[in-house]
């Protein structure tokens, strides 16, 4: 759509980004406030960061949610990819319609039904509950996002590539690791970046599914905040953000790297055809 | 034969731990309190894990509705399902009202700031849903900055209450759920053909007129979208209604969560969960149903 950028436009995209960033900004801003008290400015000051390092239950739940989220996200891109192929590429076969659904239902499930069901089967196989489990958890739900963002990107691939890659005599599987992963590759990366940041978020799915030795950040800042505001929390909040921008920002260049490269190779291409 | 295996391994991943768990949280909000779970039973205590696990088992034998009636004769569970429901529908209309501005401005803006617009406005959707609400806290709250700006600047004289309120329920769900709506709303004012507006202005048509008759019948499919992707993930919302709410603040995600880690009622609160999902069904069923629909005619 094209058409005048009005000024009723600008307003509209001044006055959403303001309401979007304004109480993220508000934050980090008061996480640099040397006074106790959240709403009385007493200059700057990190000292709420040197704080944290010496908070150590903080720092181990920071740890847990770690590597919580690098295993989870890993074994949830690995099973995302395959139901991506299943949606996309297996066309119809018995229980198709049930698969789709089970994929896209996690989307809009309301977490604390998640959450629930997870740990009643956890109790019903007894599965000793813990970092593994909320692991198992993460790995689910966030494998429902990952197959969406992973489906996306095969929907508009030309499939000629695979096709010529097997009239040229190779197998499926390696087809699969030599033509298609290099080319859906940053959908899979955005969808492993996607699959770490909801499990670096989660309190309610991981605050049902943990035990012992499987408290994580969330559940930490939670308990916190439920007594009030405190600098502390708004440090480590910051200390989130600003990780969480860095990566999409890199993830962002990377896309747009390899969307560039793919259209050099094509133009390339196609100055050798003629 | 591979090709079974590609299907098996994420299918059978699902079915155990997405669909199976639907199922023993069914079978759970048929059984008693009593034999489901012996009472004063510490919840995170590990080592009474098989006695629980026994007592369930012997729970699962003796199927009654009690939890059910319980919850329809307990005018708690009924006024928290339907405040949910007007919370959250509220909520999308208010979200719609602000989203639409922006997607619209997005839409028009000049063809190279748009990729930049759009990430972020995706931006603060990656950044923690805890932290993005507790930021709210801090401004909402009676000796928050909002008041204090208010104050300075004369236009109130008493702190206005609004954090622990409904109405600071609806201001935390219209924020975090914003770029749910915005993005569907942009993906399809996006694809609007210039020419359309065009045509309408040669002809004549003021341009308010050619808004009401020709962008905004064309953007209902990123309405509808839009609507549901944030209506249904507020109706069990626990975190907003938690933290931002007060005590006449009723939300069944929020009933939910207390039943089972305050009350330690898991089958009721597992009743709870079933009478949650049948409120939700419809929605999400007809949502993936237009999905679908759309995905085919592309």
């Amino acid at each position: 759509m094209k058409g005048r950028f009005s000024w009723f436009n600008a307003t509209s995209i001044a006055f959403g980004f303001a309401f979007l960033y304004l109480p993220i900004l508000l934050l980090v801003i008061y996480s640099f406030n040397d006074s106790k008290l959240v709403t009385v400015w007493g200059g700057w000051s990190t000292r709420w960061y040197t704080g944290l390092l010496n908070n150590q239950g903080l720092m181990d739940a920071a740890w847990v949610t770690i590597r919580v989220a690098l295993i989870s996200s890993t074994i949830a891109v690995v099973l995302g990819t395959l139901a991506a192929i299943v949606l996309v590429r297996m066309g119809r076969f018995p229980g198709r319609t049930l698969f789709s659904g089970m994929i896209f239902a996690p989307l809009v499930m309301p977490e604390v039904i998640t959450g629930l069901s997870l740990l009643l089967l956890f109790v019903a196989i007894n599965f000793d509950r813990g970092f593994w489990t909320v692991v198992l958890a993460h790995a689910t739900f966030t494998m429902c996002f990952a197959a969406v963002v992973i489906q996306a990107r095969l929907y508009d691939f030309d499939k000629s590539v695979e096709e010529a890659a097997m009239d040229l005599g190779a197998s499926p599987v390696s087809t699969f690791f030599q033509v298609t992963l290099p080319i859906i590759a940053p959908s899979v990366i955005s969808a492993w970046l996607l699959a770490f940041t909801l499990s670096l978020d989660d309190l309610v799915i991981a605050s049902f599914a943990t035990g012992p030795g499987g408290t994580t950040l969330p559940m930490k800042i939670y308990s916190q905040v439920r007594l009030g505001v405190t600098p502390e929390i708004n440090a480590i909040s910051t200390i989130m953000i600003a990780l969480v921008t860095v990566g999409v920002i890199i993830a962002s260049y990377m896309t747009r790297l390899s969307a560039t490269r793919a259209e050099t190779d094509k133009r390339k291409a196609d100055a050798a055809m003629t | 034969m591979r090709r079974w295996m590609v299907i098996a391994v994420p299918y059978i991943w699902m079915l155990l731990f997405f669909l199976i768990p639907f199922f023993i949280v069914f079978k759970l909000s048929l059984s008693d309190l009593a034999t489901a779970m012996p009472p004063y039973v510490p919840a995170f205590d590990t080592s009474s894990l098989s006695a629980w696990l026994a007592s369930i088992k012997a729970g699962i034998g003796q199927f009654d509705f009690e939890n059910y009636a319980f919850i329809f004769s307990d005018d708690l569970y009924l006024n928290a399902y339907w405040s949910s429901v007007k919370i959250a529908g509220l909520a999308t209309f208010f979200t719609l009202l602000i989203a639409y501005p922006l997607a619209y401005g997005m839409a028009r803006a000049p063809k190279d700031w748009q990729p930049t617009l759009v990430m972020l406005v995706i931006l603060p959707f990656w950044t923690s849903f805890l932290i993005r609400v507790y930021a709210w806290i801090g401004i909402l709250k009676k000796e928050g900055l909002l008041n204090l700006w208010l104050m300075n600047m004369g236009v109130i004289s008493e702190p206005l209450t609004i954090m622990n309120t409904t109405t600071a329920v609806y201001i935390g769900i219209v924020y975090s759920y914003l770029p749910f709506m915005v993005l569907p709303l942009y993906a399809s004012l996006e694809k609007i053909n210039p020419s359309l507006l065009e045509a309408a202005e040669d002809l004549g048509c003021p341009p308010w007129k050619a808004f009401w008759q020709v962008t905004f019948p064309l953007s209902i499919p990123g309405v509808i979208a839009g609507c549901f992707l944030v209506f249904i993930p507020a109706v069990g919302e626990f975190v907003i209604p938690d933290l931002l709410g007060g005590s006449d603040t009723l939300m069944i995600g929020k009933t939910l969560w207390n039943e089972f880690f305050s009350n330690r009622d898991w089958p009721v609160s597992s009743a709870v969960a079933v009478v949650l999902l049948l409120v939700l069904i419809v929605p999400i069923v007809i949502f993936q149903w237009l999905q679908q629909k759309q995905r085919e005619a592309v």
